[in-house]
């Protein structure tokens, strides 16, 4: 057998945006190849799903188990891994998610299949698929190959691919029996929890201040500080700033934090990591400071500094106090 | 509680100019700054922690260049008990399958509750190595841990999602944990401590204690090939606003009134 796979990313009832990205992108690979274009649903349930996918496939794998209704590294992985062993395809995509990245390295070794994780790129080259992913805090970019590998896992960055929406596809669906027998014991899945929230909501603002690990130092949080308030806007920052406990979670911008869409973003000394780039690019006008002219996070600002922030932020301070006194 | 630390010495790139080398398929390291793995820091801290609750021991285990010394007594220096380190330039230059391999070899045996790594290295950012591992292992994982409760055989730990949202999960011991950032806060060592430090043993390992064949470590025993590094092609680029502290405010504040209402 052949066929390019996608495997259907779901939580608590809603299917999430990279599958609609993955089935895009999947498309195109199996266009090139010649192949079929298959969406996998692992569910307890996976009818509502099937309605929602069947135009983007050719084919829709569902494999329901009421161990499956929440992701479980150790349930997707036996029936994910029963499956692809019997159907051999070629490719199978996954997200770059929690999800996927829980997954697909442990299931690439249960199969010993390659995989290339967090991909911005799926390119086929003489017939063979290769990925091309992020390095070293995205500044490099990496060609990874299969080394003639027939069936190859990938999983992708979300935001890499624009969402699927000009399938036309009829899909066939195929239900495929679950091959767990027994309880799976050694990883259970409990509950969800919310993160806390905070009396502040960086999501309304108009203006949000950034302030990623560039500031320094918890001291210098005060000067960003002063801004945001002369401003009339919202402190607001990058994970590591929280990490420290310079600032509180629910200031956090990205993809484990929140998403924004300020008219005016100011990003300082933040390098533009994708986990926090999705979490801020759809913002009105991105300013960003930073004192490497090479940091990413250039690519998504409209606007930039190259300096020190540390002398610019003051002196900014100063002039939009001035003005508003004025 | 006996537990394990994966930890990898990296080099900082968020600030530093990157360079691809000649053979096309590394960066020039002579001028970059290395450290422990940000994510190895975090984990090697919740060991010392669930050490102090619970005893036992800890071992740091490393595979890399003769100068990843510094990261196992940097480890040991935080308070690990003892160190592994897979010293053998065979090891070198391998997917993170390969890798997992190796690390797998050395750990084969051993007796312990809890194996941590990182969620990832810093540097190539694969986010692999752990769930390969307990994959080779046979032992369950769970990755991106935000928090860890032992409770006998078991554990209690809080997964992060996205968008602010977790998931508990219940975990049977023994099992590989991958730590994410901001789980702790992670002591200071002091250059005293790594000091001290160097009175515990660190042991080295080479490919034939591990009775692995060169075939089943670095390219060899990879599942991928790394065929070239290259610098992205820049699609967008910020108008840059060049001159003084002065000049570029100036320049702010027309854009803030102009996108921003001010
Ligand atoms: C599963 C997962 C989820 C994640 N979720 C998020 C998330 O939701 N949000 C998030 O932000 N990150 C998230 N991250 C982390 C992300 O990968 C990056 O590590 C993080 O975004 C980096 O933050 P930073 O840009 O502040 O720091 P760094 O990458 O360290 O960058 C600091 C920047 O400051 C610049 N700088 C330093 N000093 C100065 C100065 N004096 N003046 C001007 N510039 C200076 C440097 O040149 C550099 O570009 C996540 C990671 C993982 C693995
Ligand atoms: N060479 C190595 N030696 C020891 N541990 C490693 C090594 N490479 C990766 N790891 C561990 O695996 C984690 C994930 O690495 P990676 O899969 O390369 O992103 C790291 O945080 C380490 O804990």
């Amino acid at each position: 057998m052949s066929g390019i796979w996608v495997l259907i990313e779901h939580r608590r009832g809603e299917i999430r945006e990279i599958s609609y990205e993955m089935l895009g992108k999947g498309r195109m690979v199996a266009e090139k190849l010649k192949q079929e274009l298959s969406a996998v649903i692992l569910a307890s349930d996976a009818k509502a799903y099937v309605d929602k996918i069947k135009k983007y496939a050719s084919r829709i794998l569902t494999i329901e188990d009421k161990q499956l209704e929440h992701y479980n590294a150790l349930s997707y992985q036996a029936v994910l891994s029963a499956l692809a062993r019997e159907k051999a395809p070629t490719l199978l995509l996954m997200g770059h998610t929690s999800y996927g990245m829980d997954l697909a390295p442990r299931l690439s070794a249960a199969l010993k299949w390659p995989l290339a994780t967090d991909s911005v790129e799926v390119e086929v080259s003489e017939g063979n698929i290769e990925a091309i992913r992020k390095m070293y805090s995205d500044k490099v970019n990496a060609r990874i190959g299969f080394r003639g590998a027939k069936n190859c896992l990938v999983s992708v960055r979300p935001g890499s691919f624009p969402a699927e929406i000009d399938a036309a596809y009829e899909g066939e669906v195929i239900s495929v029996t679950s091959s767990l027998t027994t309880e799976i014991q050694a990883r259970k899945f409990i509950e969800f929890v919310e993160a806390a929230t905070g009396a502040v909501d960086i999501t309304q603002a108009d203006i949000l201040v950034s302030v990623g690990r560039g500031i320094g130092d918890a001291e210098n949080i005060p000067l960003a500080e002063a801004l945001a308030q002369a401003l009339g806007a919202t402190l607001s920052c990058s994970r590591p700033v929280v990490d420290k406990k310079w600032l509180p979670k629910e200031r956090q911008v990205g993809t484990s934090g929140k998403t924004v869409k300020p008219k005016v973003y100011i990003a300082l000394g933040i390098s533009g990591a994708f986990q926090h780039v999705a979490g801020m690019k759809n913002s009105g006008a991105i300013i960003a400071v930073n004192k490497d002219p090479k940091a990413p996070i250039f690519n998504v600002a409209q606007y930039g500094i190259v300096d020190d922030l540390l002398k610019v932020l003051p002196v900014l301070t100063e002039k939009v106090k001035a003005l508003r006194a004025a | 509680m006996n537990i394990i630390v994966c930890v990898k010495r990296v080099p900082e790139t968020s600030e530093a100019e990157i360079t691809i080398d000649k053979s096309g398929k590394d960066i020039h390291t002579e001028d970059l700054v290395f450290d422990i793995n940000e994510w190895d820091n975090y984990a090697v801290e919740e060991a010392v922690r669930i050490r102090e609750k619970e005893g036992g021991t800890i071992t740091v285990v490393t595979l890399g260049s003769q100068e990843s010394q510094d990261t196992l007594r940097r480890a040991l220096a935080m308070g690990a008990d003892g160190a592994i380190h897979l010293n053998d330039p065979s090891f070198l230059g391998g997917d993170p399958y390969a890798t997992a391999q190796a690390l797998q070899a050395a750990l084969k045996g051993k007796l312990f509750d809890l194996l941590l790594t990182g969620v990832q290295a810093g540097d190539d950012g694969y986010a692999q190595t752990g769930p390969i591992l307990a994959e080779l292992l046979n032992i369950p994982h769970a990755t991106m841990v935000t928090k860890v409760d032992i409770d006998g055989k078991k554990a209690r730990i809080h997964r992060e999602l996205e968008g602010g949202l977790e998931e508990v999960c219940e975990i049977e011991l023994p099992a590989l944990l991958t730590i994410q950032t901001g789980i702790n806060e992670p002591r200071y060592v002091s250059i005293m401590g790594i000091r001290k430090a160097k009175q515990k043993e660190i042991r080295e390992v080479l490919i034939k204690d591990l009775g692995l064949s060169p075939e089943q470590v670095s390219a060899a025993g990879s599942l991928t090939e790394l065929k070239e590094l290259f610098l992205p092609p820049t699609c967008k680029v910020a108008e840059i606003f060049k001159g003084s502290p002065d000049d570029v405010s100036i320049k702010v504040i027309d854009i803030l009134k102009e996108k921003g209402g001010l």
